[in-house]
């Protein structure tokens, strides 16, 4: 897989990385420090509000932020460094994507069709493995969760009409 | 003595054929509990109670109390394996057992793990056998002033470890508070972070994030670097357990360290994850071995497993003293005894002498039990380091995400936990580090809620925090923990000028 | 007496004739035969029992208590798992039900919080957004001092509180819930103060007491009566129109049934907590029947009994028209007494 794309050029480098997570970072922060201040952040008649101590941390955090982004900007040449090559984001997002269509199948489908439909094609198409023994693991690592969350431990896990149609 | 002749007795009750059957039974059941990450500790318990409601008291809670053991063992499993914590109190065995794990030591550091547990639990159990009403009067001296500062010296012990952009740190560490500000107020009972969502009601767990900023995130990391993980070559000999426990004496300083810090955490309710953080804080900051911890030392996993393991069976104490549930797993058990109908408190020990010394004395069994199980099981655990990652890789997300989804049976919590997954793996190339930031999620509500508990009852004025011998002496520790590293500098730097 | 004690007063009287009602309801279930029972409507699946908050706290108890006795003693075909839906003071359970309309595998137990709630946050849910199954029982609620403190009377008790001009402590599950309903409903009828500290569970509280880090409590008897038996906690008053009916000894010298009422202690307070079952909304009356029957057999059952007499509960069990117009009555006590103490949203 990682050989496909090579040495390849950078698809981000590590500062604009670090200039986007910092961004992030003061987003999230003022968020909080803003929600904060709505539901009362001072020092009352008996000890901090309930916004006292989120807001001071969001405050915290905008701060630490701004300075990792002026950092960034004054060594933005050192910054130049790869955060990942192009083969290897194909790498992460090729486990990535699939991980994520798997959630959102659990969501549609129920988490036992998902899980082992999810094994079978990972084993598949990025293990090379021969369909019948992915489908072979899938399917034994559905079937098994299900016996064991269902019967075993009566823990109710998100279900679909497969579950529904054989009256569970 | 008279605790020697009750625990004779004890034995006597628990070594009927039908109760070691059991306890072999709830270990097992326990080791899949704390395998499975999300399910382990007091949710693991209340999920499986039902199987004993038919049982007599004592064998019901011989079969809870070693699924409690099984789940503190197994929670160093995955941690170590796959670098998921399978338990809140194994994040920190992830440090150096992970590590482990891939030079090729998945062996040497799950015996390292399990023998740790079985010592914390060990020295836990002689305490409460010989010392449990005594310190049973000391853990009702904790009020909210105490628990603050006890949860400030977990904090301060662990702080000043990071390397690293000391502005990425608190960013990271306060993001963690910021998360565990969200939901309900404590004190006031407002909405904090919500924005009118009631999914976010129930707040961001621990161990959500930690499954994602650990387990997903690692998985990311390992298909960068190619599809494979580093420690295929795991050794897998039975061998193995009787080389390492050659090598363990040497830590005995660290051993008792972690017993004592987790048999203080337990009974003091701050309970086993702090324990395992701070036992681990304290020995990278004194073990001569500290610099290279975080790298792969064996120390670093005997330290938070060993506490972690004192401070979750000394936490039973409190339950069966005074009827008060030192951990959340503790209230379940109690939730138990009403059912089987015996009253916990501080008479349990008077009017069911059977039962409390047949538990007590199930404790050392169930433990030794629970070593042979586990440590039969270490080369089958390394071995599947063996099975390729195309196969081990869906099926560790499959667990994941299952696991995400049990904590609350809530589904954001399944997406939660890929978006921690990002999080993790961009955190961890950009340094940002992420030990801070989980400790500050785990112990930041409770701080805010012990500290303004603290501040009603002392109308708004700090001094509380000094107010007795107590909490004033927890308070000056946690301050000298904070400024450990700034003192060993100043003292170098006067021992480099002389 | 102020309006408020008026109030208390006129609710005291309502409670007296609806425990009329509920035994003469009681009789009538017990007397007629079950029709539903023999081909009405049963679960098809795994039924999932809803808490509204975290686990080991006081329904949390109970519901598994229910949990167990329906297993042990074969009442159901279908299994039933206990799921624990807790955040933001249980709004997210009484959600979570709100909108499974219809679906007949479900069912909650409900605190006080299924009033206080969505009064205090202001979270849009309603007890007509669900079906009311049955009332098991009414919590007690029981002021509490250290056996170490000085006062034998809750009289003594709230002199001295009021003299102390809000420095003494009273400790509380939860903020704008029912603890601190109950302490400001103290304050409103004799004009003692407090200072009142929030905890997160009832066991907490009751340690907290027993280490003299507050200086009373309003824990349940369930939550505290093991202190009590060893000698830490003293109980002073309960929150009830009348004394529980519990004569056996608890400890050397009282038993539950010599706990004065508040009322007759000089404190003109009541109040008592619902723990009821309920089901989604729009569910056949054919499957609500099967689900009152169930709880009704429960009820009967010697294990519950035990634990009834264990908690000191007041048995009083309702279902159908009288549960609903107790429903509304106690929305309306919930909504004037939280919009007097100021925790309306």
């Amino acid at each position: 897989m990682s050989q496909g794309g090579g040495r390849s050029a950078a698809a981000v480098t590590t500062g604009t990385m670090e200039i986007v997570v910092a961004l992030l970072f003061f987003g999230v922060g003022a968020l909080v420090a803003w929600d904060s201040w709505r539901l009362g952040a001072s020092w009352g008649m008996d000890g901090p509000e309930a916004g006292y101590f989120p807001m001071r941390i969001g405050l915290l955090i905008c701060v630490s932020a701004a300075v990792v982004l002026a950092q960034g900007y004054r060594h933005r040449h050192a910054g130049r460094e790869t955060f990942v090559e192009r083969g290897q984001l194909r790498d992460v997002l090729s486990i990535l994507v699939p991980a994520v269509v798997y959630v959102l199948g659990i969501q549609l489908i129920g988490i036992y069709v998902a899980s082992a439909i999810y094994v079978a094609m990972f084993m598949a198409l990025l293990g090379g493995y021969r369909w019948l023994r992915s489908i072979a693991v899938g399917a034994a690592v559905g079937l098994s969760a299900f016996v064991l969350f269902e019967f075993w431990f009566g823990i109710p896990l998100p279900k679909g009409f497969v579950e529904r149609a054989l009256g569970f | 003595m008279d605790e020697l002749q009750s625990l004779w007795q004890g034995f006597a009750v628990a070594l009927t054929a039908q109760n070691v059957l059991l306890m072999f039974l709830g270990i097992t059941l326990g080791v899949l509990i704390g395998v499975l990450p999300g399910l382990g500790g007091a949710n693991g318990i209340a999920i499986l109670l039902p199987l004993t409601f038919t049982m007599s008291p004592t064998s019901a809670i011989i079969m809870l109390s070693c699924i409690y053991w099984g789940a503190l063992f197994g929670g160093a499993i995955t941690s170590i394996l796959f670098n998921i914590p399978g338990e809140p109190w194994s994040v920190a065995t992830t440090f150096d057992g992970h590590p482990m794990a891939q030079q090729g030591r998945a062996g040497e550091a799950l015996t390292a793990a399990f023998t740790g547990s079985f010592v914390g639990a060990l020295v836990a159990v002689v305490m409460i056998t010989f010392l449990a009403p005594l310190v049973a009067e000391f853990a009702l001296k904790f009020g909210p002033p105490e628990y603050f500062a006890v949860y400030l010296l977990a904090f301060c012990s662990f702080v000043g470890m990071g390397k690293g952009s000391p502005w990425k740190t608190i960013a990271a560490m306060m993001l963690g508070f910021a998360m565990a500000a969200v939901g309900m107020d404590t004190v006031t009972g407002q909405l904090r972070l919500t924005f009118g969502s009631t999914e976010l009601m129930r707040g961001f767990d621990f161990l959500v994030a930690v499954i994602g900023l650990f387990g997903i995130g690692e998985i990311l990391l390992t298909m960068e670097e190619g599809l494979e993980f580093k420690g295929r070559s795991a050794r897998i000999n039975a061998r193995v357990v009787l080389e390492t426990w050659a090598q363990l004496p040497k830590f005995w300083a660290t051993s008792l360290r972690a017993c004592l810090i987790g048999c203080w955490m337990g009974v003091t309710p701050g309970g086993a994850t702090p324990a395992s953080f701070m036992s681990y804080g304290v020995a990278k900051n004194i073990s001569k071995n500290g610099h290279n911890f975080g790298k792969g030392e064996m120390e670093g996993v005997v330290a938070p497993e060993t506490a972690a393991h004192a401070a979750g069976t000394s936490a039973l104490l409190p339950m069966l003293a005074l009827g008060i549930p030192g951990s959340p797993t503790a209230a379940v058990l109690l939730g138990g005894l009403l059912i089987w109908g015996l009253q916990p408190g501080p008479l349990l020990f008077v009017e069911q002498k059977e039962f409390v010394w047949g538990l007590i004395a199930s404790m050392y069994l169930g433990n030794i039990v629970g070593l042979i199980v586990v440590l039969t099981t270490v080369p089958l655990f390394a071995a599947i380091l063996r099975v390729p990652f195309s196969i081990i890789a869906p099926i560790i997300i499959v667990v994941c995400a299952i696991g995400a989804f049990t904590v609350h049976n809530a589904m954001l919590d399944v997406w939660l936990m890929m978006l921690f997954g990002v999080a993790g793996y961009v955190f961890k190339k950009l340094d940002y580090p992420m030990a801070p930031m989980v400790l500050a999620l785990v112990l930041g509500d409770r701080a805010e809620d012990s500290f303004r508990q603290a501040m009603l009852m002392s109308q708004g004025s700090l001094s509380i925090l000094w107010s007795n011998w107590l909490v004033g002496s927890i308070t000056a520790g946690a301050l000298l923990l904070l400024f450990w590293p700034l003192i060993t500098a100043l003292r170098a730097r006067r021992a480099g000028g002389a | 007496m102020n309006a408020f004690a008026r109030v208390r007063l006129q609710h005291a009287r309502r409670r007296l004739t609806l425990s009329a009602c509920a035994a003469t309801l009681l009789s009538a279930l017990v007397a007629a035969p079950s029709p539903a029972l023999a081909q009405g409507w049963e679960p098809t699946r795994t039924v999932e029992f809803i808490v509204p908050a975290g686990t080991g706290g006081g329904a949390d108890q109970m519901a598994r208590f229910i949990q167990g006795v329906i297993q042990k003693n074969n009442l159901m075909k279908q299994p039933l798992v206990v799921v624990n839906k807790g955040g933001g003071a249980g709004a997210e359970g009484f959600l979570d039900i709100k909108n499974s309309k219809g679906d007949p595998h479900k069912i909650v137990i409900t605190l006080s919080n299924l009033f206080t709630t969505p009064l205090a946050t202001g979270v849009p849910f309603d007890w007509t957004d669900l079906t009311p199954v049955s009332m098991m029982a009414l919590d007690q609620f029981v002021l509490w001092v250290n056996a170490k403190s000085p006062y034998k009377t809750a009289k003594e008790y709230i002199e001295a509180v009021r003299a102390a001009g809000g420095k003494m402590r009273m400790g509380g599950t939860g903020s704008r819930q029912e603890d601190q309903i109950i302490t400001v409903s103290i304050t409103r009828a004799t004009g003692a103060r407090f200072t009142y500290i929030p905890f997160k569970g009832g066991g907490e509280v009751a340690t907290q007491l027993v280490g003299g880090h507050v200086d009373s409590t309003v824990n349940n008897p369930i939550e505290a009566v093991a202190q009590w038996r060893a000698g830490a906690l003293r109980p002073l008053c309960v929150f009830d129109d009348e004394r529980m009916p519990y004569k056996a000894r608890v400890t050397d010298t009282m038993a539950w049934s010599d706990i004065p009422t508040c009322r007759e202690a000089g404190v003109p307070t009541d109040y008592v907590m619902l723990r009821g079952i309920f089901m989604a909304g729009g569910v056949t009356p054919a499957q609500r029947d099967f689900y009152v029957n169930l709880m009704r057999r429960i009820r009967e059952t010697p294990e519950w009994r035990r634990f009834m007499e264990e908690g000191a509960f007041n048995t009083t069990a309702l279902s159908g028209e009288p549960f609903v117009e107790w429903l509304k009555r106690a929305k309306e006590e919930h909504r004037a007494l939280m919009k007097e103490a100021g925790f309306l949203k």
